[in-house]
């Protein structure tokens, strides 16, 4: 039984969920906060540009990235100022135009940029990992038509994993909230 | 040149900035063609004209590591010269691109959306021009990783005490943000891209370069942020650059550098140059691939106010170091400024005073910010200026030195010059590879600015 189950869905790829596609910014609003109220978790919008009001729509907070900023910000500042002192005061003093050997002064301008450098790549870094980033095979690629949601459509896909998923239920539930067109998704 | 759809935009209270009546999908649509189409065989014409200019930078350089730095004409008491003029006139070049991208972004000017990329492009190929010129101006170019702190052979470590020092940090550091702040712009672009792509092998390198990108409302929340932190970043940090650049000369001793008005004048001077070469290009650019719904005249105009107040407040500078010079007391200081506008070198410094303080104030009147000819001659007589301002200040403060017995006088080598015409080359050549693969305008950010792009009016922010 358990062989046949495993070479049936060698056959049969598994279902990842459905794709529903929206024509404008407003309708994807309006149908993401439905798709919310109703009780489904594993769900996800895709829109060729940021739409303002979406996250809260989404029952998302704020993003965290500011913070892992901050720390890599302080990182480049100790980076920067250990690196003065202990190669300029400590592992290799030179006597140059009767200048101390460290001074707050004189190390700024590299601490600053370090400060900016480390900053922007713990930015760039920690907005992919949040992010999962790089994904280069998803599900949603398989399907023709989500090329448009790189171009103008605006879709919500829900996963078949979700606890509320149930492939005739959810397509009509998307169907009665105004999609223009709705298409399974198959891993 | 300005058609009825751009007067009636001009008439509403807030300009709109994506004319034509246009939808997302022809925006989608006619940024793409752009490098989809088949090539033009001009631009297989330029391509051809543009890599051999390249090539001429490659042969000056070679020859320059196989003979040594003295093929320049730079000399004593003239050390600096055509080398620096260069490496200050590119890194300039670039500051107007992150002014765009990321001081613009955050005071909000929608209107930087159409230029932004095109103008953060140009900051990396001049910041690439601009790092030719130090590196082989240090003489033996294949040390020059001894710039960082990197542990080696001697023991040393690189003198932090020096501006010098400060100034590899600052360009390196600007040359990697401003990279990644444009990757980071691009990846939803790549993606549009990857998914209009039609063979696999474009469609896998787009694929690969997006990252997998697939606009989902969850990766937006960071990737906005991220984006907003990345403009907070670029804004103190370009300004930083060229603050930096011109303590490479404030802090020495040297009368004509050593003052205290260098950092904000040549910040000033930086994105004046910036804005006109965006300007330049920019225009070539609308008119080749027939932009004018994108790079509308409100944008022009925008630009050309810019260039107005920052090419006032650089004529200012040059007038308040000719105060200082003469209300210090200080007779060095006194004869270096006399000097340059009476010396030998009368001829640069009237050049600058009439490329950048008098050209600009054309923009005064509306019907010259409208006429696409005077702005394009404007640009390029500002970028001709601009470039004798760095000449200037650098080989006349030199030239004569505190004794009579050490003066001197610069004419540039063919080799000087070669190296320099090479280096618009390479400019150019990374502008035409850009132009042929890459979306020249942001996609994603136009669309965010159109008025159908706003699920409930424009109230609440």
């Amino acid at each position: 039984m358990g062989e046949k189950t495993t070479v049936a869905k060698k056959e049969e790829k598994e279902l990842y969920g459905v794709l529903a596609h929206f024509d404008t910014p407003e309708a994807l609003l309006k149908a993401v906060r439905k798709v919310r109220e109703n009780g489904y978790t594993r769900f996800d919008t895709h829109t060729p540009f940021p739409i303002h009001g979406l996250d809260p729509a989404m029952g998302m907070s704020r993003s965290k990235l500011p913070y892992l900023v901050f720390c890599g910000g302080l990182g480049g500042v100790a980076t920067a100022l250990l690196l003065q002192w202990w190669t300029g005061a400590v592992d290799y003093p030179l006597f140059i135009g009767g200048k101390p050997f460290f001074a707050i002064e004189f190390a700024t301008p590299v601490t600053f940029e370090l400060m900016v450098l480390f900053s922007a790549f713990t930015t760039v870094f920690g907005m992919l990992i949040l992010n999962g980033l790089p994904c280069l095979y998803h599900p949603l690629f398989t399907v023709k038509s989500f090329e448009r949601a790189s171009d103008d459509s605006f879709c919500i896909s829900i996963e078949a994993k979700d606890d509320r998923f149930d492939k005739k239920r959810t397509v009509e539930f998307l169907q009665s909230l105004g999609s223009s067109g709705i298409e399974l998704v198959e891993d | 040149m300005s058609s009825v759809s751009e007067d009636a935009a001009n008439q509403l209270s807030r300009p709109q900035l994506v004319l034509g009546g246009q939808n997302f999908h022809t925006v989608t649509e006619a940024v793409s063609r752009i490098a989809e189409g088949k090539t033009p065989k001009a631009w297989y014409l330029a391509f051809a004209i543009t890599s051999s200019i390249t090539a001429i930078l490659g042969a000056m350089l070679a020859y320059l590591v196989a003979t040594g730095v003295g093929v320049w004409g730079n000399n004593q008491p003239i050390g600096w010269a055509w080398d620096i003029t260069n490496f200050v006139f590119w890194i300039g070049i670039g500051h107007a691109g992150t002014l765009i991208s990321a001081i613009l972004f955050l005071f909000r000017q929608k209107w930087r959306t159409s230029i932004n990329r095109f103008a953060e492009a140009m900051t990396l190929f001049a910041v690439a021009c601009a790092g030719i010129y130090p590196l082989f101006h240090v003489g033996r170019v294949w040390v020059a990783w001894w710039l960082f702190p990197l542990p080696y052979s001697q023991g040393m470590w690189p003198n932090f005490r020096s501006p010098l020092l400060w100034d590899v940090f600052a360009v390196s550091t600007y040359g990697t943000v401003s990279l990644l702040f444009w990757y980071v712009g691009l990846i939803p672009d790549i993606g549009t891209f990857r998914d209009r792509a039609k063979s696999k092998i474009k469609k896998m390198i787009y694929g690969a370069l997006s990252l997998g990108w697939r606009g989902s409302g969850r990766h937006w929340r960071h990737y906005e942020i991220a984006y907003m932190i990345l403009a907070g970043l670029s804004t103190p940090l370009v300004l930083s650059v060229h603050s930096v650049v011109s303590f490479d000369f404030a802090v020495s001793i040297i009368p004509g550098w050593h003052t205290t008005i260098f950092p904000p004048y040549f910040v000033a001077g930086a994105i004046f140059s910036g804005f006109a070469m965006v300007m330049t290009l920019m225009l070539i650019a609308r008119w080749i691939f027939k932009l004018e719904n994108f790079v509308t005249m409100v944008h022009l105009d925008n630009m050309c106010k810019i260039m107005l107040a920052t090419g006032t407040i650089v004529g200012y500078a040059y007038a308040t170091e000719f105060f200082i010079a003469w209300y210090s007391g200080n007779a060095y200081e006194k004869f270096t400024f006399l000097n340059r506008a009476f010396g030998p070198y009368a001829w640069a410094y009237w050049i600058m005073v009439s490329c950048n303080v008098i050209s600009p104030q054309l923009f005064w009147f509306k019907s010259l910010r409208s006429n696409l000819t005077v702005m394009f001659i404007v640009s390029i007589i500002i970028n001709i200026g601009m470039w004798f301002e760095r000449f200037v200040i650098i080989v006349t403060s030199l030239h004569r030195d505190f004794l009579p017995s050490s003066w001197g006088y610069f004419s540039p080598t063919f080799v000087d010059i070669l190296t320099f015409f090479g280096s618009f080359g390479l400019f150019l050549t990374l502008f035409l590879l850009f132009i042929r693969v890459l979306p020249i305008i942001a996609v994603s950010e136009v669309k965010g600015v159109m008025p159908q792009a706003h699920a409930h009016g424009d109230s609440h922010h």
